[in-house]
């Protein structure tokens, strides 16, 4: 029994039951599946999360953004300034207590070199309901090429616990034709 | 100095059991159900504020429960209760003294602070940080201090375990190998060992920094350590769940493992793999490459999850061995129709082992899959997962065998046995419905740890889909019926051990049926001979839902807008 010693004292040279074997067999060469399945979507699948990053002090980032807002707002809406930004361009979104900064607007089909970085905490970008969820931390820039595939209106949610406004942290970024 | 160990014979197993190991099994498992007890409560909390119709606690307190419960149940009730399996797989398995019982009383002592101290940190309402305390967001001192002292608690304990397994070697109180649950246990320490040095390496200077004393601590680096303490112990709860189900097959069914290479092997493959990195963490995190993120998440191969899908073939195939030989033969399946459904420590058993592998194990791995992460990340989905793992798979299995362990170490007859026959089906149930639930809600994109999906404050208004609505009602739902298993445990508990009736000392206990004269299940050399047509289908099944659900979510990742 498994709460006591073995009986055979040389367990170990025992032979292996065969469904045991079989089932070892198809298990680990479903591991394997599933390990190539990753290097596979990185040749064939559209969607794999970039690795640029950067360090960067908040204000750095807070200047760049500030920047493109001066440049490219098209609007104000509830006290957000509306960016659109040129085709293809660096797009940067700051995350702060308790907003995602500003309200982007893009253009279907373009892509964008989305920035996101944090003024504070760690927040969590939650890009719905299309459901894409990174990361945003303070002190590290990450840049991300995007493409949006369909127009429309899309909540940015936050979805790392950040304090007490945590659940009031919602960004708006539209997709027109 | 000290007295000479004190032993009594167990009347049912025949195992010699030490005064000092009995009473630190106590001691531990008591302060578990108390803290499950605790943590659980504001679960219910928890959920029934997520329940959008209820909407119970106001912001603050809704965050501060949270953070209550995680640190409660996961850390406090499942570590304690890890305790309590220790000294029993080592002392009293091993029909061995406890190595250095003071140095075990001690460690009790300062996990017991170390838990009381958090949770006046988090209760006080300074320490609102979520049990994982992300930096920059920083709680009172005392937060880190009391998970401190709880780690190094623990720590002495794994190393009595540890003392204890040499001193029954050089004691001969065991002949041969020790026994495979023992050996499950050991692993189970092995991995504490390496969880709490990391634990130790980021909450020490974190501690620091709370105090002014640290002037910066990088949130990625925090985190990278932080869950290569997280995830390791995760893995203890695994190694320290699948002993408790080997150990339960064997009181039970006297089921013998069908092969003790393979099983040890498996066992084995969780201290090997560990995915030192942690790396299904940091999937969405900044900056990580993709070499480096799919080599650790999978070891190439995907070894401990092959461990685990091993064990999820040899404990049934050892109960149906087992039934096979008493004469249950009858199709594919007689042996699990005529098993003792009515026993908790069978059921509880049986439902941890099915939905660990089908609820906790598929989504963990899909989860953890370098791509798929992106649409499920944070989102209620993880929760779903862990708690299929932690609450279907770990929690379910420590309270099934603690309807043994009242008779055979607290001796006291089990109380309120129409309840305890319910009781894993309406947790069990319960937790999975929950699991199920949020699993469903992420899904849809709803956030975890999030008060309010109405967004009824937000500065932009934004709407889930209504299906995410009728996903947080049912989970709501479903946590009540957990939480009302989870009463009918700590009642039935408490009552059993405060007020059951004294067994005499060479008493056998009656329920829950154990039976100590069910033969061992073959012998080796048999391994030709073994048969065991229904665990294969089973497993069949398991394998057929884990590639279907598994491809499903490539399809949905497809569908998100291309990035790179
Ligand atoms: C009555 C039983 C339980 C109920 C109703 C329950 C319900 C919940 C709910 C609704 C959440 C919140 C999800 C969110 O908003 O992010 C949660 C979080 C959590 N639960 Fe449970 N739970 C129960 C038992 C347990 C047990 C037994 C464990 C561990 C063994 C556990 C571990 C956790 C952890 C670690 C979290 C995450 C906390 C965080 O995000 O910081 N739960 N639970
Ligand atoms: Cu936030
Ligand atoms: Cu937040």
């Amino acid at each position: 029994m498994a709460i006591s010693p073995p009986t055979e004292r040389i367990w170990w040279k025992e032979p292996i039951a065969r469904v045991e074997l079989i089932w070892i067999v198809i298990a680990f060469v479903w591991g394997l599946v599933m390990f190539s399945m990753m290097i596979y979507w990185h040749g064939a699948g559209e969607q794999n999360l970039s690795s640029e990053a950067y360090k960067i002090k908040p204000q750095a980032f807070a200047q760049k953004a500030q920047t493109m807002i001066d440049q490219y707002t098209v609007r104000q809406e509830g006290g957000f300034p509306v960016v659109r930004p040129p085709v293809g361009s660096d797009v940067y979104l700051i995350a702060r207590l308790w907003q995602w900064w500003p309200i982007l607007e893009l253009e279907k089909d373009q892509s964008y070199r989305l920035h996101l970085s944090s003024m504070d905490w760690q927040h969590g970008f939650s890009l719905q309901p299309v459901n894409i969820n990174v990361q945003v931390h303070p002190g590290y820039e990450m840049v991300m090429k995007l493409k949006p595939n369909q127009s429309g209106e899309y909540g940015v949610v936050c979805n790392e616990f950040c304090g007490i406004g945590h659940h009031t942290m919602v960004g708006r970024i539209y997709v027109v034709e | 100095m000290t007295k000479p160990a004190q032993f009594r014979s167990c009347p049912t197993t025949g195992l010699r059991v030490e005064r000092s190991a009995e009473n630190l099994i106590k001691a531990n498992a008591v302060a578990a159900v108390v803290f499950l007890a605790v943590g659980g409560f504001f679960g219910l909390l928890v959920a029934l504020t997520r329940w959008p119709a209820v909407h119970f606690l106001p912001a603050d307190l809704f965050y501060l429960a949270l953070t209550a419960h995680g640190f409660d149940v996961l850390l406090v009730w499942i570590i304690f209760f890890e305790m309590a399996v220790l000294y029993f797989a080592s002392a009293v398995l091993l029909s061995s003294r406890l190595a250095g019982p003071r140095w075990a009383w001690t460690g009790f002592a300062l996990m017991l602070s170390g838990a009381v101290i958090t949770n006046v940190a988090v209760l006080r309402g300074q320490s609102t940080v979520m049990f994982t305390s992300y930096v920059p967001m920083m709680a009172h001192p005392t937060f880190y201090l009391g998970i401190i002292l709880f780690a190094v608690g623990a720590l002495i304990g794994c190393c009595v375990f540890f003392g204890t397994l040499v001193v029954a070697k050089q004691e001969k109180t065991y002949e041969g190998s020790i026994p495979l649950v023992t050996f499950g246990a050991m692993t189970a320490a092995i991995i504490a060992v390496f969880t709490i040095a990391s634990g130790a390496i980021i909450l020490i200077p974190t501690l620091l920094w709370s105090m002014g004393l640290v002037t910066y601590i990088d949130p990625l680096l925090y985190k990278t350590i932080w869950w290569a303490m997280g995830h390791s112990s995760q893995q203890i709860n695994v190694s320290a769940h699948v002993s408790v189900w080997y150990a339960i097959a064997a009181m039970v069914f006297g089921a013998k493992p069908i092969s003790e290479k393979v099983s040890r092997m498996a066992f084995l493959m969780y201290i090997l793999f560990l995915q030192l990195a942690s790396a299904h963490h940091l999937l969405v995190e900044p900056g990580f490459s993709p070499e480096w993120k799919i080599f650790n998440t999978s070891y190439a191969m995907y070894l401990a999850v092959l461990g685990s899908m091993v064990h999820g073939l040899t404990v049934p195939g050892s109960i149906e061995a087992a039934q096979r030989r008493r004469g249950y033969t009858k199709g594919l399946f007689e042996w699990l129709r005529k098993a003792p459904w009515g026993n908790p420590a069978f059921s509880g058993m049986f439902m941890s082992l099915v939905f660990f592998g089908f609820l906790g194990g598929i989504s963990g791995v899909v989860m953890g899959t370098e791509q798929i992460n992106l649409i499920m990340h944070n989102t209620l989905y993880v929760p779903g997962h862990f708690h299929a793992t932690v609450v279907t798979g770990t929690t379910l299995a420590f309270m099934a065998i603690t309807y043994i362990l009242i008779p055979l170490i607290f001796r006291r007859e089990l109380r309120m046995k129409a309840l305890a026959k319910w009781q894993p089906y309406v947790f069990g149930i319960g937790a999975a419905g929950i699991s199920l639930f949020m699993m469903g809600a992420g899904t849809l994109g709803v956030a975890r740890r999030h008060w309010d999906i109405t967004f009824a404050d937000a500065q932009l208004p934004f709407d889930y889909p209504s299906a995410a609505y009728l996903m947080m009602g049912l989970n709501g739902m479903f946590a009540v019926l957990a939480a009302i298993g989870g009463l009918m445990f700590v009642v039935i508990v408490v009552s059993s051990v405060f007020f059951g009736k004294r067994l005499a000392i060479d008493e056998k206990p009656s329920y829950p049926e154990v039976p100590p004269t069910a033969r061992a299940v073959g012998h080796y050399g048999s391994a030709e001979s073994i048969h065991i047509p229904g665990t294969a289908v089973l497993v069949g099944i398991f394998f057929i839902a884990f590639v279907l659900y598994y491809f499903v979510n490539w399809k949905y990742l497809s569908e998100v807008w291309p990035l790179s």
